[in-house]
């Protein structure tokens, strides 16, 4: 386990005296993509968050590459973040309207220091062209983008900087099935290619069994149960998961 | 009741006719831009001003687009009502629950504060709600709870067709099994259920037929086993191939949606208009639009339809 890209250990996080997120733990690889799955309100969001440090943690260890995040100072954690970046639910709130295409893919490399004048332009078509997108859309605004172009300039922008782990915050939900199956598929090309490690947050442990290697069920602020998704599904252990089981092959088109 | 809107009008829904029987649920199946959310909102006329809508919309035998905005304040709520996807918008934040769902009975008919308190505690019993919830805030419920509680206002005077829009996209998986459950029950009661939804599984759990919308018009109608099963039209066998393997299976392939996206309200057609992103198109779809024809037991829009098998 020492090769871990991440190693989250007993986190706890307190929100107005209730402990939301309670002795959380697991361990990423490199490339490696786990799923987050779990109801509204089991923690799912809160431990993206919790392990990005983007909330205070009240208890636990998460070990980037075996540095302990809580414990580093604000400006190297600031240093490190160009190595994880998130996408978020609703493109249309984590874009800012007043900011072309290209000045949203371009602002992460500035805060990074890594835009330099003659090759940032090129550096932004091409991770626009990394998520399918044409250089037409490089002087848009958020408002004139459909919203599956939206969420891929959010992956762009994500991508900037060349991160090792992408946390996918139900990042697929607010897309349409069509979107989300072309969104699914480009996640999956650029991983190989990218070899980038993927936590990937949803409520869908049927797009969530597809997508990812192991599967974590959060219920009520811990994990309850973790493994591959064929495992998973043939002998779940807990009961959360088998609702879930439940609610996701209930619509299964095959069933009827 | 049925639904009817002829061609020529920039409205971006054209020429949708469909059909509902008491104790009958209809799925319009869409994606964004697809024009379900138009359908449902135009048989309450709750669309704005500015839409031109023609054609008619019979309810029970009367055209509810001839109606003066009076007649119809009095048909909305007691004959069709509609529950919208997102139930903290719809709920007022201000109000107890059980206040809210006795507003609703009194503006409809006549009764008296205590009764229709008791009725609003009878709804929420039918809704599957405890009546210590009638004394709680929107706040204080969970998202199914809410849509529970929403649903009782909107039976609140026994409407004949209720119309839900995107009903459980709000909710989590588990919660969304209990209020198809509920649906599933009223529609057993004999409501009329009209649902848009772009979850085709939603539809699968909760329609006798479907119809799948594509920029405004219909290109597929059936029972909802046999579009399910047997696709005609190549959309919805995109719309399909977009879902992951059902749980279970090990599969791995990659998925196969339609290309592209839908096309913005303001776009114009020649032809069919989902010729550009159909892998089956041919020069004989450029000309003239597909019209919706019987074909198999169901119907299609399409000039290349898939086998009928």
């Amino acid at each position: 386990m020492s090769a871990a890209l991440l190693e989250v250990e007993d986190l706890c996080v307190d929100r107005g005296g209730v402990r939301v997120l309670d002795g959380v733990s697991f361990a990423l690889q490199p490339g490696e993509t786990l799923g987050i799955v779990g109801e509204s309100g089991s923690g799912k969001s809160t431990l993206a968050r919790a392990v990005l440090r983007l909330l205070e943690a009240a208890r636990g260890r998460v070990r980037w590459r075996g540095r302990d995040l809580l414990a580093i100072p604000e400006r190297e954690l600031r240093a490190m973040r160009r190595e994880m970046q998130m996408v978020f639910q609703d493109p249309a709130s984590s874009l800012d309207p007043r900011m072309t295409v290209a000045a949203s893919v371009a602002e992460p490399l500035a805060i990074h220091g890594l835009a330099h004048r003659a090759t940032l332009a090129a550096r932004v078509a091409g991770r626009l062209q990394q998520v399918e997108l044409g250089p037409e859309l490089l002087h848009r605004y958020p408002h004139e983008l459909s919203g599956g172009q939206a969420q891929r300039v959010a992956l762009a922008r994500a991508l900037a900087t060349g991160p090792s782990l992408l946390v996918a915050d139900e990042a697929l939900s607010a897309l349409d099935v069509s979107l989300q199956a072309q969104m699914v598929n480009l996640l999956r090309d650029l991983r190989a290619t990218l070899s980038i490690a993927c936590l990937y947050i949803s409520h869908d442990l049927r797009m969530a069994a597809y997508f990812c290697d192991r599967i974590a069920v959060l219920s009520r602020g811990r994990i309850v149960e973790i493994s591959d998704p064929a495992t998973l599904v043939r002998d779940p252990r807990h009961a959360a998961t088998r609702a879930l089981i439940a609610a996701a092959s209930s619509s299964t088109l095959t069933s009827t | 009741m049925r639904f009817q809107t002829p061609e020529g009008s920039p409205a971006p829904v054209r020429r949708v006719s469909f059909n509902l029987q008491r104790g009958e649920s209809l799925g319009l199946i869409g994606e964004s831009g697809s024009g379900k959310t138009t359908v449902a909102l135009s048989l309450l006329r709750l669309l704005p001003r500015t839409a031109q809508i023609s054609g008619r919309i019979e309810l029970g035998g009367e055209n509810l687009l001839g109606l003066s905005e009076g007649e119809l304040t009095r048909r909305r709520g007691a004959r069709i009502a509609m529950v919208f996807h997102d139930p903290l918008a719809a709920l007022n934040p201000v109000l107890r629950i059980g206040t809210q769902i006795a507003e609703t009975v009194r503006a409809h008919r006549s009764a008296s504060r205590k009764d229709s308190w008791a009725a609003a505690l009878g709804l929420l019993r039918r809704v599957g709600l405890a009546e210590e919830v009638a004394r709680g805030y929107p706040h204080q419920l969970s998202g199914g709870m809410r849509q529970r509680a929403l649903i009782a206002t909107a039976l609140a005077c026994g409407p004949a067709v209720l119309v839900a829009d995107e009903p459980t996209s709000a909710l989590d998986p588990v919660a969304q099994g209990g209020i198809v459950e509920l649906l599933r029950q009223l529609r057993d009661e004999g409501v009329a259920l009209l649902l848009a939804t772009h979850d085709l599984g939603l539809a699968a759990r909760l329609c006798d037929r479907i119809a799948v919308l594509y920029a405004g018009r219909i290109v597929e109608r059936g029972t909802t086993a046999e579009v399910l099963a047997r696709p005609r039209h190549p959309y919805t066998m995109g719309l399909l191939r977009s879902l992951p393997p059902p749980l279970g299976s090990s599969s791995d392939a990659r998925l196969q949606p339609v290309a592209g996206s839908v096309p913005p309200p303001w776009a114009t057609f020649s032809g069919c208009r989902f010729r550009d992103r159909c892998p089956r198109a041919g020069d004989d779809c450029a000309p003239r639009e597909p019209e919706l024809v019987e074909d198999a037991g169901g119907e299609v829009a399409c000039f290349h339809p898939l086998e009928a098998r």
